[in-house]
């Protein structure tokens, strides 16, 4: 058995009680055990935004849910504009107090809902969007998407993806809002703390979490927190935080384990030839010194300040 | 006041006091949202303005504003309707009272920026109600009229006037007064709402049962619409002075000939009438200003014993005709000695139709047989 790193999150995990058993997840779902921290950790004072995606299957069908929260399931590219409208009627009603969360997947996130996202973050509206990011459209039977990384085989690029995956995390960044994290499920107790963070600021928060999916990444049903795992300490999936798209925080570097241990624990990658594995191997090294080049920039002094209206003024 | 339809429109929309306004820009529709934004500037008018980033995304927050309880507006023309389509069946099946302004413009391909109804036509099976206006004056009022009825039957309303000869016409325009308004319009405080005390959540899927039960109620909430759209209307002649009902009776007396128009086409079809009559034509016009729900009995009653109806298209659906004409042949089918319905394709795409063209096409009818479909007729 390997010995895993804990995270640098030193973060006792506070749980209220919003997500319930006997929601309609897969046994050993790897998503269902982050909407379980991302949920308790927002709280009951919350209303959840879900578009179509496994998410909304766990939430439950009418009349029941599995949360304890106002869910309203909309419609699969509309998740940043719908809280949107939820978070200023909210603010005509002066209930402040209350949370506006999105949980939505990586189709919705990276592609069809990409456009909402990105106008929401530009407003910046406040509320919490979480990506539930298992690369692909798992709940339609595990097609490729814009989070899809570079040669997995999917249903729908069954000879390996030929592009890569969009960085969503430098993306939303490059909005400029006030933060953007990365989390993953083998380490809750990072997640839990990016989520009571980015609950308790303002104005539009990202947080993009690794949950493997179990079938579409061909994996045992124990082994979603192992891969989330082996994600973080090959490298694959940084964990890091952007404060005001600039200030860029590393929570835990690769421990120079090779690629080639997170790739073999999934057969969405079993038919990569050596010389394919040797190339991811390379991308995620590139990858990871643009990212320490970006914690450097962050580190220099801001140009202009904070503009006091809550919007980052570099 | 001397003011757009457009500007009008913004006026009545401040009267209503909706607490978020989405809205994204097109022409011909922009100086509404201009107009909000400058009364929201002047301190006129306390609204959200969310600027969105598509009409699409506009809707989609009109829906969960409305959802969580205050009072909404939006507006749009043509492509932006378009685009908001998955929305609009979103929003009536989700119940919200959302009020709509549709300016009416061609649709693409190719491009056109003329009066066209089937922008608004082409969206008649989304559960929104429909009220088309023939002046800024009547759409001002029904702004305010659209919200008392929606927020009864908890289904969002379109109210809908044409590309520039409404939209961008100027005329004089009476704007209530704030306190009569707030009399006739209370505010908007549903009991099921989004809230963390309540608990209530919407959307979630359902089984064949349920969706079954839940389009019966939309149904029973539409069939509802024309008895509150009159006295809506009702209340507010009684209040303001000024009424429409909402299939309206012109010239009727001893008609052997009916003009059936919605949309700016009805003032024009008012001075050919007058025309028709003083030439010795007994020609009158029947009003249509609700279309969703299709005011079957009140068209019914209005045509009965008529022998001929005639209708001027100012928009198309390819491989079935004239909309109204369409609708219209739905309705007196049944009646006992139905009248025959001519539909001409008149206006499509905002050709002119000038009154000396209607009583062209009345004085046609009078001639000839009508044909199932509609006819070509520029």
């Amino acid at each position: 058995m390997e010995r895993f790193h804990h995270a640098e999150a030193n973060y006792d995990i506070e749980e209220s009680d919003v997500f319930l058993s006997g929601h309609h997840a897969c046994p050993g779902c790897g998503e269902a055990l982050a909407v379980r921290y991302v949920i308790n950790t927002m709280g009951p004072r919350t209303i959840a935004i879900v578009p179509p995606s496994c998410i909304a299957i766990i939430a439950g069908l009418q009349p029941n849910s599995s949360m304890r929260v106002p869910i309203v399931h909309g419609t699969l590219e509309s998740s940043a504009a719908s809280a949107a409208g939820v978070r200023r009627a909210l603010n005509h009603q002066r209930k402040h107090d209350v949370n506006v969360l999105v949980m939505a997947g990586d189709g919705g996130t990276y592609d069809i809902g990409f456009q909402a996202l990105s106008g929401a973050a530009e407003r910046n509206e406040d509320m919490v969007y979480v990506c539930l990011d298992n690369e692909g459209y798992m709940n339609t039977g595990a097609q490729k998407s814009g989070s899809t990384p570079h040669l997995a085989s999917t249903a729908s690029t069954p000879g390996g993806k030929t592009t890569g995956k969009k960085n969503i995390a430098e993306i939303m960044a490059a909005h400029r809002i006030p933060y953007v994290a990365t989390a993953t499920i083998g380490y809750p107790d990072d997640l839990a703390r990016k989520v009571a963070k980015a609950r308790d600021l303002k104005g539009m928060r990202f947080i993009v979490v690794l949950t493997p999916c179990l079938d579409g990444w061909g994996l045992p049903e124990n082994g979603a927190v192992r891969v989330s795992r082996l994600a973080v300490e090959t490298g694959f999936f940084p964990l890091f935080e952007v404060e005001d798209g600039v200030r860029y925080t590393i929570n835990h570097g690769p421990r120079g384990m090779p690629v080639q241990r997170y790739l073999e624990a999934q057969k969405r990658f079993r038919h990569l030839e050596a010389e394919q594995k040797e190339r991811l191997q390379a991308e995620v090294d590139e990858a990871w010194a643009l990212l320490r080049a970006r914690v450097e920039c962050g580190a220099l002094p801001a140009a202009t300040g904070d503009s006091g209206d809550g919007f980052p003024g570099r | 006041m001397l003011l757009t339809g457009n500007h009008a429109v913004a006026y009545g929309v401040m009267l209503a006091r909706p607490a978020v306004v989405p809205v994204y820009p097109i022409t011909p529709q922009t100086p509404i949202l201009e107009k909000i934004s400058d009364l929201q500037l002047a301190g006129e008018f306390a609204v959200d303005l969310m600027t969105a980033e598509s009409e699409h995304s506009a809707m989609s927050a009109c829906i969960t504003a409305s959802l969580t309880g205050v009072r909404v507006f939006t507006a749009t023309a043509s492509q932006g309707l378009m685009l908001m389509h998955e929305m609009l069946h979103f929003a009536s099946g989700a119940r919200a009272p959302i009020v709509m302004v549709n300016v009416n413009r061609t649709v693409s391909s190719p491009w056109g920026f003329w009066p066209d109804q089937t922008d608004s036509l082409s969206q008649r099976d989304t559960g929104w109600i429909q009220y088309y206006t023939e002046s800024g004056q009547e759409s001002l009022d029904t702004v305010i009229q659209a919200f008392k009825v929606a927020e009864q039957v908890l289904l969002p309303v379109m109210v809908v006037h044409e590309a520039f000869y409404i939209s961008h016409a100027l005329e004089p325009v009476t704007v209530p007064a704030q306190d009569v308004v707030d009399a006739y319009l209370p505010p908007f405080d549903p009991a099921v709402r989004l809230d963390p005390g309540l608990g209530r959540s919407w959307g979630n899927p359902v089984n064949q049962d349920l969706y079954f039960r839940f389009r019966q109620a939309v149904g029973e909430a539409m069939d509802r619409v024309p008895g509150l759209a009159l006295q809506a209307d009702a209340e507010y002649e009684k209040m303001f002075g000024r009424g429409y009902e909402i299939v309206e009776r012109y010239r009727m007396e001893g008609a052997e000939i009916a003009i059936v128009a919605f949309g700016s086409m009805v003032g024009t079809a008012r001075v050919a009438v007058d025309a028709l009559r003083e030439a010795g034509i007994s020609a009158g016009l029947v009003k249509l200003k609700l279309f969703r729900p299709f005011p079957i009995g009140e068209v019914r009653a209005a045509v009965a014993g008529v022998p001929k109806l005639v209708v001027m298209e100012r928009n198309f659906s390819p491989g079935a005709g004239g909309i109204l004409h369409q609708e219209l042949k739905a309705t007196v089918c049944g009646m006992e000695d139905p009248p025959k319905v001519h539909g001409y394709l008149a206006g499509v795409g905002g050709v002119n139709v000038s009154p000396a063209k209607i009583e062209a096409l009345v004085r046609r009818a009078l001639e000839e047989e009508p044909v199932p479909q509609s006819v070509w007729q520029r």
